[in-house]
């Protein structure tokens, strides 16, 4: 009754002529139908939201419920954000998260744009095709597979040994998989492995939408293929290689939790531990859980402040580029 | 009107070839690798130098994963978290799509900032696990089912492919009396169908090839999904690995094939063979899935 009180001297304020109570009503469907969206919403994206406060108390498990243990735990302010920082792990982990991500980037971000100009080179469409469907294929199979394949290719009987071997690169079989200086490297190119090839579909769609008739003039004037994708091609690429290069740029505390997660173990925690497996070491394994939620709140918000400051980048760089 | 071809387009033409070869062969290859490994005696397999063909050729692998009830039970639980997951999340995603696509709707502004805001932030690992253990879905089966639900980018997808929907049907059947539910069911969804079914095959591959709900939220052994078994395998392998090679030899002779490489590339290959046979579908639709997510965002 007070709520529909309230209503009344709003409509009255905002809305003269509607009343929002029957506009509501006529709408009852549309409400119930975003029903369970809101009640998903409030459950597991809100409620862990709020479920944060975790990292500014000492929660400690007891019988209670978890929301009456977390609002009945002692309130320590900032003091996990604290420990974090000053213990030695700190620099550790932002290491490896770092050097995990940029490595990756560094191949992953030019791969779909070669493989891509590359495609629309080929003139056979079976070849094309073929490629192609090979390509995006690692993109659809877990990390569960993608690891199980790396571990067995990269075992000391694995092909990839072999072939070193067979190169004379290698007397010896490298333990890729033991030794913590191999593993920036084989996430990186895992990583690239599972998506280059569903990368290029996003410039493939870009070098589609150039004019024809552009590369036909080039020929009339002489140019050579390499030429006309130097001065045709890569130009028309180029504002999709920005916006994409800053989106990525926004994923840098991103290292993903599966690929460490499987791909490490032991011998290589030194080199393959990153945000995401530290919280879930220390959050779900060691129960030490207001320090692994103020490790992850961290993350995700300065994780989220990048993101706004893509996106604002992103926005400005398109309406500059987009002639 | 044919151009004629200088050398250096020749020389330009068979480098295109032989990168986009190498390309197809390193995407390629591993899949075959597999393959040949899980088809080959385990026995044999450990002398190692499998690469191209299996050497001594056998089901063993396949016969004996399927005769393992963890493994049933865990092709059965996988099926149906797909099945039902799928279907509640194309059907939930769907009609929020709906209502999100009426500009008119009390508070739009709202719901839409509602729904987006919990692309870009969100409680993360523990308190999410602390949330689902206290709503009591630790080891049930709904723990699969509801906490990835609604996915907001799919839902984007689909509002962008109602809004794009003539209007006049909708229109006309307003005026006939007809209510939102009668409009979304009857008209509304059968239009949707292409969408649909392409946000459908990316749950479906999503539910698929999950692991980390199985592996941290449930400890019965029945609930164990595919995946999940297979995270177990590889984390047994992983530990075998630290043993010198020796070790491993005497330890994998004593217990031959159970825990042998052929098994595991065997289960790799039924977690894969689904993706597979499902790709060709999928590639149809998801270029344009892809395509219509980056013009909107």
């Amino acid at each position: 009754m007070q709520t529909s009180v309230q209503l009344q001297k709003k409509k009255q304020l905002k809305i003269p002529r509607r009343n929002i109570w029957s506009t509501f009503k006529s709408q009852k469907f549309l409400f119930l139908m975003m029903l369970p969206g809101i009640i998903w919403a409030l459950l597991f994206a809100y409620a862990p939201m709020a479920g944060l406060y975790m990292a500014f108390v000492n929660y400690q498990p007891t019988l209670g419920g978890f929301w009456s243990n977390l609002f009945s735990s002692e309130f320590v302010g900032l003091e996990w954000f604290r420990y974090f920082f000053t213990n030695g792990d700190f620099y550790i982990i932002m290491r490896n998260t770092l050097a995990s991500t940029l490595i990756t980037l560094l191949f992953s971000f030019p791969m779909p744009i070669i493989i891509a100009i590359a495609i629309n080179e080929i003139k056979n469409a079976k070849f094309k095709k073929t490629v192609q469907t090979a390509s995006y294929l690692p993109y659809f199979i877990s990390w569960v597979i993608a690891a199980n394949i790396i571990v067995t290719l990269l075992a000391s009987d694995g092909v990839i040994n072999a072939l070193l071997k067979f190169l004379n690169i290698t007397d010896e079989s490298i333990l890729f998989l033991q030794e913590g200086k191999y593993f920036w490297w084989i996430v990186a190119i895992g990583n690239t492995w599972k998506d280059m090839g569903y990368s290029s579909i996003m410039y493939l769609a870009a070098i589609s939408s150039i004019n024809p008739e552009l590369y036909e003039a080039a020929k009339v004037d002489g140019a050579n293929r390499f030429r006309r994708i130097r001065y045709i091609t890569l130009p028309h690429l180029k504002p999709t290689i920005v916006i994409l290069l800053i989106l990525a740029l926004g994923g840098i505390l991103n290292a993903g939790f599966d690929q460490h997660f499987l791909l490490g173990n032991e011998l290589t925690k030194e080199y393959s531990d990153v945000l995401s497996t530290y919280t879930f070491r220390y959050g779900i394994q060691n129960g030490m859980f207001s320090y692994a939620s103020a490790v992850g709140m961290f993350s995700s918000v300065v994780a989220f402040i990048i993101v706004l400051i893509v996106n604002f980048t992103a926005k400005k760089v398109n309406g500059q580029s987009l002639f | 009107m044919k151009e004629k071809k200088t050398i250096s387009d020749h020389i330009f033409d068979i480098s295109l070839y032989i990168f986009l070869s190498v390309i197809f062969i390193v995407t390629f290859y591993p899949f075959w690798n597999i393959l040949v490994i899980s088809l080959n005696d385990a026995t044999d397999t450990m002398r190692g130098g499998l690469f191209l063909w299996p050497r001594e050729f056998t089901l063993e692998s396949y016969k004996s994963i399927l005769n393992n009830p963890e493994i049933w039970s865990a092709i059965k639980v996988t099926v149906l978290r797909t099945v039902i997951g799928t279907a509640l999340s194309v059907f939930c995603i769907s009609m929020l799509s709906y209502s999100l696509s009426k500009r008119y709707l009390l508070g739009w502004k709202f719901f839409s900032f509602f729904f987006v805001l919990t692309m870009y932030f969100g409680g993360g690992m523990v308190p999410s696990y602390m949330v689902i253990k206290s709503l009591g879905l630790i080891d049930t089966f709904w723990v699969f089912i509801f906490p990835g639900m609604i996915g907001v980018f799919l839902m984007i997808l689909v509002r962008t492919y109602i809004e794009q929907l003539p209007g006049e049907i909708e229109e006309s059947a307003k005026i006939d009396g007809a209510n939102d539910l009668q409009i979304f069911f009857r008209i509304v969804m059968p239009l949707c169908v292409p969408v649909l079914a392409t946000i459908g095959l990316f749950i479906a591959i999503g539910h698929w090839n999950s692991w980390y709900d199985s592996y941290i939220y449930t400890y019965k052994p029945e609930l164990k999904t595919l995946q999940a078994v297979l995270v177990k395998i590889l984390n047994q392998f992983q530990t075998g690995g630290m043993m010198s090679q020796a070790q491993q030899l005497a330890q994998n002779s004593s217990r031959v094939p159970v825990s042998s490489e052929s098994i595991r590339m065997a289960v790799t290959m039924v977690a894969t063979l689904p993706i597979i046979l499902v790709y060709p579908f999928v590639q149809k639709y998801f270029v344009k899935g892809m395509m219509l997510g980056a013009i909107k965002s």
